[in-house]
Formats: C-alpha cells, structure tokens, sequence
C-alpha cells in the first residue's frame, strides 16, 4: 500500500437552518467519518456552518468552459420566464 | 479553437480582470508559475508553523497560551487552503508535499530564522504577518480563481494575527525594563529578515515581470516593502523602539521613507539552504511526515476493510 | 478540612489535569501525522486549556488570596500539582496519544456530564460547557482508536502497546479522598465510582470495537492526589513555568 494524503473532499456548509449548503474548499480525509470531522475542525473553526456536506471530489460532474455558450447563452433571450415578461392591468395591483 | 484563439479568451479575461478558473485554458509558464507561487506559499504556512510552535508550550500565560495555539492552527489551516488551491493546477498533496521534503521547493526565507525569546513571537506576529497581510491583501484580487479565493479566506482569519504579536510588543515595550530590551532585541534581529519577505529589487527579480503581467501579482517587491516600512515606522515610534536603520528617514518628495537595503547576500544564503535554521526546519517535517506513514497506512487500511474508499482522484 | 479548602483543592486537581494534557497535545501541534489532523487535535488542545483556564480562574476566586489563575499554573512546584498522573505521561507515537486521549475524553464525558448537576453553580456551568467538547472529543478518538485498532498489524500492535502502558494510571482517576467526601456530602463533587462503572463499560465496548484487548490484573500507580507524580511532571513545568520564574515581577 503506497503512502498518501488520502482521497480529496469537496465541503460545503450550511451557514443557517433553512440557508443553501454552499462550497467553502477541499480537504483530504480517508474515510466518511474523517471527511465530516476534518471539514467541522478546518472549516467551523470560527462558527461559519451549522450542517455540512462532504462529497467526495470525484463524484463531482463539471461542466466545461467550452459549454458556456451551447449551455447557458439560449436561456439568454426567453425573457418570457420572468414575471417583468407580461402586462397586468394596474387596476389589478401586484400579482 | 486554434491554440492562438485559447490565447486570446485568455489574455481577454486578464484584460477584462476575469478569474481564470481550474478548468479554463491557460499557457503552460502560467500554470507553472502558479504552482511554484501557490506552493511556496502554502509551505511558507506550514514551515512557518515551527518557529511559533516552538514557543507554546513556554507561552508566559494562559491566554497567551491559547492564543497561540489558535494562531499556529490558523497558520496550519492557511498552508491547507493554499494546498487545495494547487493542487485544482492538476499536482497531487503528494507531490507538493514531496518537493517540499526534499528540498526542490522553496519556502519563505524569513521561517529559517530562530525564535529565541518570547519577543520574538511578538514581532513575528506583528511584522512578519504585518508583511505578509500587505502581499496577501494584494492577492485576493489576484487572477486565478482558487488563488484569490483562498486568500479572502485567509486575510479575513489573519486579521487577528498581526494585532496578537503588536499586543505581545505592547506589553513589553510597556514592561519592565528587561521585557523592553527584550522586544528591541526582536525588532533588531527581526527587521531586516522581515524586509526580505518582498523578495529582491525590482530590478533582480526573475520572476516578477510575468507575474505582473498574468494579474498574478498587482504590485511590485519594491512597492510593497515601500509601504511596509511607512506603515510600520510609526508603529515602532509608538512602542517607543529604534529601527535599526541610521538612514532611516522621512522623504517628504516621496511621501515615504527612506531606508537601507536588507543584505542581499544573506538572503541568497538563506534562500540556498545556508540560514540558520534551514536544516532543523526541514528535518522536522519530514520527521512528521515519516513519523506519520504508519497513522495515513493504517487510515487507508480501515478503510478500505469498511469498502468506505474512494479512490483518488 | 474546610469546605473551602476542599472545593479549592477539587477545583486545582480538575484545573492541573486539564492544564497538563492540553500541555502535552499542544506538542503536537505542527508536527501531526498529516495536516488536517494536525489541524483536528489542536482544536482538542484548544477546547482543554480553555477549560483549564475557566477552572484554575474559580480556584483563584476560591483560595480568594490575591493568586491569580496565571499565579497559580506558573508559580507552583510538582508537589502542589494535582492532575491525574495519566496527563503527563509523554505524547509517545501517535497510537499512545490517541489513547491516552481517548481514555481521558470517555473519562471527562462521564465525569462532566455527573459534575454538571453540581450544586456548585460555576463548576456546573464550567461542566455543561466541557461536556459538548467533550461529546465531540471522543468521537475524534474514538473513532481514531477504530481506525489504528482494525488498520494495519502495525496500527493495532502499537496501540495495543499503548494501552498497555497506560492502563496503570486508570485506577487513580477514580480514587476518592477526604476532599471528595466533604465535597460529596454537599451535593458539589462527583461519586467517582458512579462515574468509575460507566466508564468501564464504555471502554469495554469500545476496546472490543477496536479489536483491542483490555489489561487485566494491573497493579495501578497512585500520588497524584498528594501531588505525587512520575518523573515526567517536573520536565513539563521546567519549560511552562520558565518566563514567568525568569521574570517574576514582569506582566505579559
């Protein structure tokens, strides 16, 4: 068995109840146990996160910078998904 | 796209002050220069954990006892942050940690030089995380991506850490009479070594002219130890201490001061392994690193037995 | 002895114990086996000398003499040191420290988790804070001990040995004196032996869990209660108390 750091992890934490898990960096860790404590003494060291998600990096899926413009630019011009797309009678009020 | 037209998005984020991000395009001397500068940096933590380490279990009191625990773990979580911002350049843990073990890597010179009393530890904190905040807060606009990230993180954790070492050279330059001689005795051995940390003159440095170029760096050596030395020396006249510069002095055309060179041929020294504490350095990392092989082995072992492993990536 | 006098030397005994195992993990710190849990035991180390340093400031209040908690862990001699002999035993290898730790996290869970119902208000308070770090103490090594224990031939042998070595500093941290009884009968300390058939329990379960095996008929040490101590004590306050001995009259 060769020696090493060990598998990286990506950690994303959750600064509070009902806020969206965020990612705050890496680290390294061996096993699932060690990944979670690792990120809760790297990464809440000054009460940054009340939950945390470690995932390991390699099941991570990434999209390339090639894709910026087949992937994202056609959601550019459907103006039709934003509420400001239609008209409503000011009789009405706010809908 | 041909290889000039990945040059040109390139240089156009550069131009438009974009991030570069892990997976963009990017020419090969600037993948090299990032790791080479990511990775000193990152060691510079680690290494520099050792000559403040060395003084915790000796802290004077219990606060100072805490405080600096929490300060050399910081130093520690910095070096980790910086590694992980490597190794997005595609160079494993491994492979940093390995350079840094045998001797291929460099680290800031400023670490190889011993602390030998408990002022030292004052003026570590104060100058020489007062140095490295000036380079660190230019870094954060720096233009790779997990670079200039881990550096937000960085500055806003080592905020407490030059305000720790100014607190510890209050309390002695305000002491009794030996804790003063003790705290000028720091700022005598600490000043130049500290002026160091900018790296040579513009005009001798190899590196620099890139590093600009690429939005790498923002400011030059000679600037930043420029501004080092006017935020500084009011702070030393506030402690009631000397500079331990007799040119020292206000150049009111300048807006600044003037100041003597460091002694370059010392830092060439130091830099090639010939500093006073390089050796002891060195060998206590590796000393952790081997003496923690069987404690990585056994991790992996377990889990492997638990089928928890996931492999490298 | 009065009720003062035993809740000062109570509150020392629990004060020096903290204070000379945060000592001996802050060793460590820069010089871990890798550096995220480097990173890990400092905050161990962390969490342990601020509870000493909450305890030896009530002990100050207690012995009400113009001694400051600084006074106190840096203007004492060995023989008026009263942790656990346990605590000063040398870091060793990884494996040693670990369950050195473990043995003490599963003995300050049970203990803080008894002393939180103190009558004694800021002991009580000191404990409920003590007892979350504690929680998550032994879960760090715990599950450290699982993975030396269940890892490699060499993981489990050395950790073995380890516990070995220690076992016979166990029995002292259950011994109860005078002090324990007047403290006792006032609703302040802890009945030990409470605290003593848990903590067998716990580790039983976690030894077997480990694949570790617990020693049997060992002739336990005993002193520290006295202020008797191994050799190792002495060293350890040498390089503490040193500044502060250097300069008596200096603040810092």
């Amino acid at each position: 068995m060769s020696d090493n750091q060990g598998p990286v992890w990506e950690i994303f934490l959750q600064k509070k109840a009902g806020q969206p898990f965020v990612h705050c960096g890496s680290l390294h860790a061996f096993d699932k146990e060690m990944a979670l404590q690792n990120a809760r003494d790297l990464y809440t060291r000054r009460g940054e996160g009340v939950s945390i998600w470690a995932v390991p990096s390699n099941a991570i899926v990434a999209s390339s910078p090639e894709d910026i413009g087949p992937f994202f630019e056609p959601s550019n011009d459907k103006v039709y998904r934003h509420p400001t797309f239609y008209q409503i009678p000011d009789a009405i009020g706010h809908m | 796209m041909e290889l000039t037209q990945f040059e040109d998005v390139f240089e156009g984020k550069l131009a438009k002050n974009e991030m570069v991000e892990p997976k963009d395009w990017m020419p090969d001397n600037y993948r090299k220069h990032l790791i080479r500068q990511i990775s000193q940096h990152a060691h510079s933590e680690i290494v520099g954990m050792l000559p403040e380490g060395n003084w915790i279990t000796r802290a004077p009191s219990l606060r100072a006892k805490v405080v600096l625990l929490a300060k050399v773990q910081d130093e520690g979580g910095h070096g980790l942050y910086l590694y992980t911002a490597a190794e997005t350049l595609g160079i494993s843990r491994d492979e940093l940690l390995d350079n840094l073990h045998t001797g291929k890597a460099k680290y800031s010179s400023i670490f190889n030089y011993p602390t030998l009393t408990w002022a030292d530890i004052g003026a570590v904190g104060w100058l020489v995380d007062g140095a490295a905040i000036m380079n660190q807060v230019m870094l954060q606009r720096t233009s790779y991506g997990p670079y200039a990230r881990a550096m937000v993180r960085i500055c806003k954790e080592e905020s407490f850490h030059q305000r720790q070492g100014f607190e510890i050279m209050t309390h002695l330059s305000f002491g009794t009479a030996d804790q003063k001689a003790m705290a000028q005795d720091a700022l005598n051995r600490w000043w130049y070594p500290t002026m160091m940390m900018f790296g040579p003159p513009d005009a001798e440095s190899p590196n620099s002219e890139n590093a600009m170029k690429w939005r790498i760096k923002r400011e030059t050596n000679d600037q930043l130890r420029q501004k080092f030395v006017n935020q500084t020396v009011p702070q030393v006249e506030y402690l009631g201490l000397t500079v331990p510069d007799a040119n020292l002095k206000w150049n009111e055309a300048k807006k600044g001061y003037d100041y003597s060179e460091p002694n370059w041929a010392e830092f060439k020294q130091v830099i090639s392994g010939n500093g006073p504490c390089n050796k002891e350095r060195l060998a206590a990392r590796n000393k952790a690193h081997d003496d923690g092989a069987w404690v990585r082995e056994a991790a992996q072992a377990f889990a492997k037995k638990r089928k928890e492993v996931y492999e490298a990536a | 002895m009065t009720t003062q006098e035993a809740l000062f030397n109570y509150t020392l005994r629990l004060g020096d114990t903290n204070l000379i195992l945060a000592q001996r993990l802050s060793e460590w710190t820069g010089h871990g086996p890798f550096l995220e849990e480097d990173l890990a035991l400092t905050n161990i180390a962390l969490d342990i000398t601020g509870a000493a340093k909450s305890l030896l400031e009530y002990a100050s209040t207690i012995e009400n003499k113009g001694r400051s908690a600084d006074d106190l862990a840096y203007f004492r001699n060995d023989r008026q040191f009263f942790n656990a002999q346990i605590t000063e035993q040398p870091n060793g290898d990884y494996a040693k420290t670990i369950a050195r730790q473990a043995i003490m996290d599963c003995f300050d869970y049970y203990f803080f988790t008894e002393l939180a119902k103190s009558k004694d208000e800021t002991l009580a308070g000191i404990a409920q804070k003590s007892i979350k770090e504690v929680t998550y103490h032994l879960r760090h090594t715990s599950s450290w001990l699982e993975r030396f224990g269940d890892g490699t031939e060499e993981s489990h042998n050395k950790t073995q040995t380890a516990i070995n070595q220690l076992w016979q500093y166990t029995g002292e941290l259950f011994e109860m004196t005078e002090v324990d009884e007047i403290l006792l009968k006032e609703g302040i300390a802890v009945d030990l032996n409470l605290v003593k058939a848990k903590w067998e329990n716990h580790m039983a379960d976690l030894l077997a869990k480990c694949t570790l095996i617990q020693p049997e008929n060992v002739f336990m040490q005993t002193g520290s209660r006295k202020g008797i101590h191994t050799e190792h004590l002495a060293f350890i306050l040498a390089e503490m108390q040193a500044l502060p001995r250097m300069y008596p009259d200096a603040k810092w």
